[in-house]
């Protein structure tokens, strides 16, 4: 089975730059410890009025350190194992070799 | 609707929303830089993680229509809803990681039309992608439309505000930073969704008593004793779901939803990215597994709704079983997680439109511009096409949309209509990847025939004609009816033409060969928590057990 189209698509895959593609996990973990602090300080100050809504449980604070937590699990995941390189394919395309595998696009860094 | 729903937002809400949104915004901008060819473009250069893919997965199906309709359905119809998940998506979900991955992943198709061009012709092929193509522009409308209902009545955002504010969110990183970015932003906001939903159901847990408080509650309802039970009624249709336990187990779990996840290649897009076989694989099984958790945060507070909100369930207004959720961010979430369940809600409007609109633009772009209408010019001048089509889907979405504002119940038609026309193209996969006899041409009749069937099954229900009892019931006999004349056109065509030799199907049917499923394998993809057939197997065995204690 071979095919016109797919086979010109595998050769753009080669000299794909996607190997270069930020860590989503940074955005996450980012994204999730600013919600988290901003959340939970708003539930170290929430007044009687919030509590009593939320049925007495001091659910901005519960919720903004369990926010907090998952977005440093993702900082420490990533910190811990950081992007694998990402296969550049069995051709010896230098432009392939060329990108930073494994370190994640080196400018957002 | 004036006011009576209309949430407390503070500055502090608003801040959390405008935070996200910005989020997204530099996720497509972050993205961009990586977009160097068209499959960078299309399908994120084949190169994303299983778990990306598998959050992605779920995501796109995570869309607020979903996140609504499901905690409707639990205050409707109770326990009964968890059939949606545990029988009506994990074994799908499994079937496509297991048996059907290694054909999509292996024959390197870029699209679900483009295995039917290669197992059929491009009758077929061209036939899926525009019905395809349509589709997805017009439910990306409805999507759309619903968003803006929803931000209209909660926020008193006016409804035009909110259908170009979310378009044009949606169309920046898209179209900026194509489906990695689409992909990215999806996996964000499955988390974000998350952390709407489950305060929303620890807090209105707490308020009826735990468990076991909800459920005693439940029993005094008018829901009863059988909106706690997940088959127990099911020998006859006398249960709150109106289904006899052949029909869930054959037209939800089978037909209805092999067709949808097996098929739709909104979702199939996602395990196409990822970066190798046993990832792509492990997509739709990874994606069971929260797919198996969700009704915790969608059923429960739909039963907590019927339960604390007096007289929902009515007919119109306010207190409608689809305004379950936003009824209980009113009531129960003071500022702060009131923001992030805002925030949630619009997250989940996003990524089920980004999945339309991402596989749309990939599949005009590679399937319909590239194949039919302008074949062999540069890879530069497909991304542009593929930004175009985005921008145009996006601007037609916009205008169904406001269609839909005047047409509301019409947009319910065409939703449950394109809902029907997955199950024709189950079939003509399932008969195409399993019987190398069926021909090409076996392949375009059996697809038309079936959709046609499917159509005029529908057609003949709203004009009364067919007297089914209720929408689903329609649903399951009408895509019953679709696989089964697929089927029999398909045996029936084959035995008046050649089939294609055996050197040409290689890869792309059964029992010939020509898959290989460990050829690029990566390290530690050979740990025993990676293969498919343990993480199948366990999402299988949880779907059972999970009924247990709600049998």
């Amino acid at each position: 089975m071979s095919d016109e189209l797919l086979h010109e698509t595998e050769e753009e895959r080669r000299r794909s730059a996607a190997a270069r593609l930020f860590d989503v996990r940074r955005v996450i973990g980012g994204l999730f410890v600013v919600y988290g602090l901003i959340v939970g300080v708003v539930g170290l100050l929430d007044g009687s009025a919030a509590l009593e809504k939320a049925q007495g449980v001091r659910i901005n604070l519960w919720a903004g350190l369990g926010m907090l937590l998952l977005g440093l699990l993702f900082l420490v995941w990533q910190w811990l194992a950081p992007a694998a390189a990402p296969s550049a394919g069995p051709s010896g395309d230098n432009d392939a070799a060329a990108v930073e595998n494994g370190e994640g696009d080196a400018s957002v860094r | 609707m004036d006011g009576g729903l209309r949430l407390d937002l503070n500055l502090l809400d608003y801040s959390l929303l405008a935070l996200y949104f910005v989020t997204v915004l530099g996720v497509g901008f972050a993205a961009r830089r990586a977009i160097r060819t068209s499959v960078d473009f299309f399908l994120s250069g084949r190169s994303l993680p299983a778990w990306v893919t598998g959050l992605a997965f779920v995501s796109a199906n995570l869309g607020a229509l979903e996140i609504i309709g499901m905690a409707a359905n639990g205050a409707q119809y109770g326990i009964m809803t968890t059939h949606y998940y545990w029988v009506g998506a994990v074994p799908a979900m499994v079937f496509l990681g297991i048996v059907m991955m290694p054909f999509y992943y292996g024959s390197k198709v870029r699209s679900v039309p483009e295995y039917l061009r290669l197992r059929f012709n491009r009758p077929t092929h061209l036939l899926n992608a525009v019905t395809f193509a349509v589709a997805q522009v017009l439910i990306a409308g409805v999507n759309l439309y619903a968003l803006a209902l929803v931000l209209d009545a909660l926020l008193g955002w006016p409804l035009w505000t909110s259908i170009i504010l979310g378009a044009a969110i949606v169309l920046a990183y898209i179209t900026i930073g194509g489906l990695s970015s689409a992909i990215y932003n999806e996996v964000l906001q499955f988390f974000v969704i998350l952390a709407g939903l489950i305060p929303i159901t620890v807090i209105g847990l707490v308020k009826v008593g735990g468990i076991d408080g909800l459920f005693d509650k439940v029993r005094e309802s008018d829901l009863g004793e059988a909106g706690l039970h997940a088959w127990a009624d099911t020998t006859s249709s006398a249960n709150p779901l109106g289904a006899h336990w052949l029909g869930i187990v054959f037209g939800l779990g089978f037909v209805l939803s092999f067709g949808y996840w097996t098929t739709n290649f909104a979702e199939v897009q996602r395990a196409l990215s990822a970066r190798n076989m046993s990832a792509a694989r492990r997509t739709p099984l990874i994606a069971a597994y929260p797919k198996l958790l969700i009704p915790l945060v969608t059923v429960i507070p739909g039963l907590v709704a019927v339960v604390t909100v007096q007289g929902l369930g009515a007919d119109e207004g306010d207190l409608v079983y689809n305004n379950a959720i936003p009824l209980l961010m009113r009531d129960l979430l003071p500022n702060g997680v009131l923001g992030i369940a805002v925030t949630g809600l619009m997250a989940s409007f996003m990524a089920g439109m980004a999945a339309n609109v991402s596989g749309f633009n990939t599949v005009f772009t590679y399937d319909i511009w590239q194949t039919y209408v302008r074949k062999g010019r540069s890879d530069d001048y497909y991304i542009r096409v593929g930004r175009v089509a985005t921008i145009a889907g996006v601007l037609v979405g916009i205008g169904t949309a406001f269609i839909a504002a005047g047409f509301s119940n019409i947009m319910n038609y065409i939703q449950a209509l394109f809902s029907v026309f997955n199950a024709p193209l189950f079939a003509t996969f399932i008969v195409g990847m399993f019987w190398k006899r069926m021909t090409a041409a076996a392949g375009f009749w059996s697809l038309l025939a079936g959709t046609v069937a499917a159509v005029a099954t529908y057609l003949l229900y709203l004009a009364g004609v067919l007297p089914f009892d209720s929408d689903l019931e329609e649903s399951f006999w009408g895509a019953g009816i679709a696989f089964a004349l697929v089927v029999v056109v398909a045996v029936v065509v084959s035995q008046f033409g050649r089939p294609k030799p055996d050197s040409e199907l290689r890869g792309l049917v059964n029992g010939l060969g020509g898959v290989d499923v460990k050829g690029d394998v990566l390290a530690g993809d050979a740990a025993w928590y990676r293969s498919p057939l343990l993480l199948g197997g366990v999402a299988l065995a949880l779907s059972i057990l999970f009924y247990i204690p709600v049998w």
